[in-house]
């Protein structure tokens, strides 16, 4: 759409919108940063290294990273096998598959969780680390699949057709025509896929038993406002850590048709 | 070795049959044991029989679990989850749309570019570190309070929290502080379908409008709203299904009066009743189906 000017009342309404969505995060950044000594309130690191000192926040962190790492390489292959079968043919049935991949994103997250359980609990499997993987996996295998099946479309097919004709076999063309072009597709949902890993909380309360990941390490500290500084400091790094993989596929997957992230 | 390779990969490609079968097999079988597989296991032990007395569940199967949803109880929590959704709905769909047409119509390429980072960060940031901010931001020593006593407005905050339905205590326990808390949390959701949506209203469209003497009103009325509206109802499918399914927000912010979700939640935690907590996760179900349908018929599905 072309741009004449725009009227006071709706730039204020936007901009106001945009105020509003931010000045949470922005309360947050800011409240990790301050001391309050006695009246005083000052500008300080000291609850970084208060953080740090923490073990059950590093193994919460650690936890965390290690779950999404997993579950995103995980979702990367079966979200790639499914846009890549699903891509150029119709058949019977691919609406139906396309829906089950919708499924576990378009249900509310407390449904998947409770059905995991009540799966866990008929099959005797103890809640853990594998749970918490499976459940996420699950939930990403969409994201990958978004990303990459848009790529995929906008793929000219006669490239392969080319790679094919002067002698390619299929492994050569996938290796050398098909991944390069899908390289930024991959990558960026890989890197939406583990923001959403890390810091998912709704089905990862009814799959983790008692492991603690970093968002329910958060939920724990709701109840202690004693902890309220290093809460602080550590709500802004998972800040921190999901902003640069969004900011990052932004960015890979400007330009492109598909909106990174289009239905979380 | 290269030749086995090269062998099986053009069997592959001439057989495209199979390799498409070799394709899906592991998504297929991930989702169809471990995801439809878990809805099923849910679904079926919401007929198992749960004896009050002993707190233990049985195996004989019964409708009970169903019938009792209709109790005035649990149909207070359905309508009471219910109308914050619409509620929800409703004012996400009121505040993203000028921030939508704003950046669409109005933005430049870089304010675009602005604005879509700006949207994207609130929405992918973390749900618990978000729900966390605002119950500092609304608790009584909190920021609000704090703006309110200086601007002298403390008394209209107060008169405010006497309304009922969407008053309380505090603003962190009224229902007008969760109902602020959802519509911030799936806002971004709102925003991101509706500039879709509008991105692909032709110009030419709304000049022709003008051209042809309607007022800004009316072209909005009239042309743009009608074009738009499958991205607003595409958008409302998040924040309304989010805002069903949710337990945690319940949880943390607002009066004490059970939702679906945290229903669900204290049904299978702390009572261990899983049938009952099975069956209530069967209403979200079917709102959010019939949701879809009347979505799809809206167009929806394209404007996603």
């Amino acid at each position: 759409m072309h741009s004449d000017k725009s009227p006071i009342w709706l730039k204020t309404l936007a901009y106001g919108g945009l105020v509003f969505l931010h000045f949470p995060i922005i309360f947050i950044l800011i409240n990790a940063f301050v001391a309050n000594d006695g009246n005083r309130t000052h500008f300080t690191l000291r609850w970084f290294s208060a953080v740090f000192a923490r073990d059950d926040v590093m193994s919460a962190i650690a936890l965390s990273l290690k779950v999404a790492t997993v579950a995103t390489f995980l979702a990367l292959i079966m979200g790639t096998m499914a846009a890549a079968a699903l891509y150029r043919r119709n058949f019977l049935g691919k609406e139906a598959i396309t829906t089950m991949l919708i499924l576990p994103i378009a249900l509310p997250g407390i449904i998947t969780g409770i059905a995991l359980l009540s799966a866990m609990n008929i099959l005797e499997i103890d809640p853990g680390f594998w749970t918490i993987v499976v459940s996420h996996a699950t939930f990403c295998v969409v994201i990958i699949y978004n990303n990459v099946v848009a790529r995929f479309r906008r793929m000219p097919h006669s490239l392969v057709e080319a790679s094919m004709d002067l002698g390619a076999d299929g492994f050569m063309t996938f290796r050398h025509i098909i991944l390069p072009q899908l390289a930024t597709a991959l990558l960026a949902g890989a890197l939406l896929a583990f923001a959403l890993s890390f810091d998912e909380l709704i089905v990862t309360i009814f799959t983790a038993g008692h492991e603690v990941t970093l968002p329910i390490w958060l939920l724990n500290q709701l109840a202690r406002p004693r902890d309220a500084a290093i809460t602080n400091v550590v709500a802004m790094m998972v800040m921190l850590i999901t902003a640069i993989p969004i900011i990052g596929a932004y960015y890979l997957t400007r330009g492109t048709e598909a909106i990174a992230g289009s239905g979380k | 070795m290269p030749q086995l390779s090269r062998t099986v990969s053009n069997t592959l490609y001439r057989k495209n049959n199979l390799f498409l079968f070799l394709l899906l097999t592991p998504p297929l079988l991930w989702f169809g044991v471990v995801y439809l597989g878990s809805l099923f296991a849910l679904l079926w032990q919401s007929f198992y029989t749960f004896d009050s007395f002993s707190m233990s569940v049985s195996n004989d199967l019964t409708f009970e679990n169903y019938r009792s949803l209709f109790d005035a109880t649990n149909l207070d929590i359905i309508l009471r989850t219910l109308s914050m959704a619409v509620a929800v709905t409703l004012a996400c769909a009121c505040i993203a749309f000028p921030i939508a047409y704003y950046m669409t119509r109005y933005g430049s390429r870089a304010e675009k570019g602005f604005f879509y980072i700006a949207v994207m960060l609130p929405m992918w940031a973390s749900y618990i570190v978000k729900t966390y901010a605002w119950t500092v931001i609304l608790s009584q020593q909190g920021i609000l309070y704090w703006l309110f006593n200086h601007l002298d407005l403390t008394s209209a905050l107060e008169s405010l929290l006497q309304l009922p339905v969407i008053g309380g205590n505090t603003l962190a326990t009224s229902q007008l502080g969760r109902f602020i808390v959802f519509t911030y949390i799936w806002l971004p959701f709102m925003i991101l379908p509706i500039q879709a949506a509008l991105e692909r209203v032709p110009t030419n469209l709304l000049q022709a409008s003008a051209d042809l003497g309607a007022k800004p009103a009316q072209t909005f009325r009239k042309v743009l709203f009608p074009l738009v509206f499958p991205g607003v109802v595409a958008g409302s499918i998040f924040t309304f299904s989010l805002t069903l399914g949710d337990y945690i927000i319940p949880q943390l912010i607002g009066p004490s009066g059970l939702y679906i979700g945290t229903m669900v939640y204290t049904m299978q935690g702390s009572i261990g009743n899983m049938p009952l907590a099975a069956a209530f996760t069967v209403v979200p179900i079917i709102l959010v189906s019939i949701y879809l349908m009347l979505a799809k018929r809206a167009g929806a599905f394209d404007a996603l």
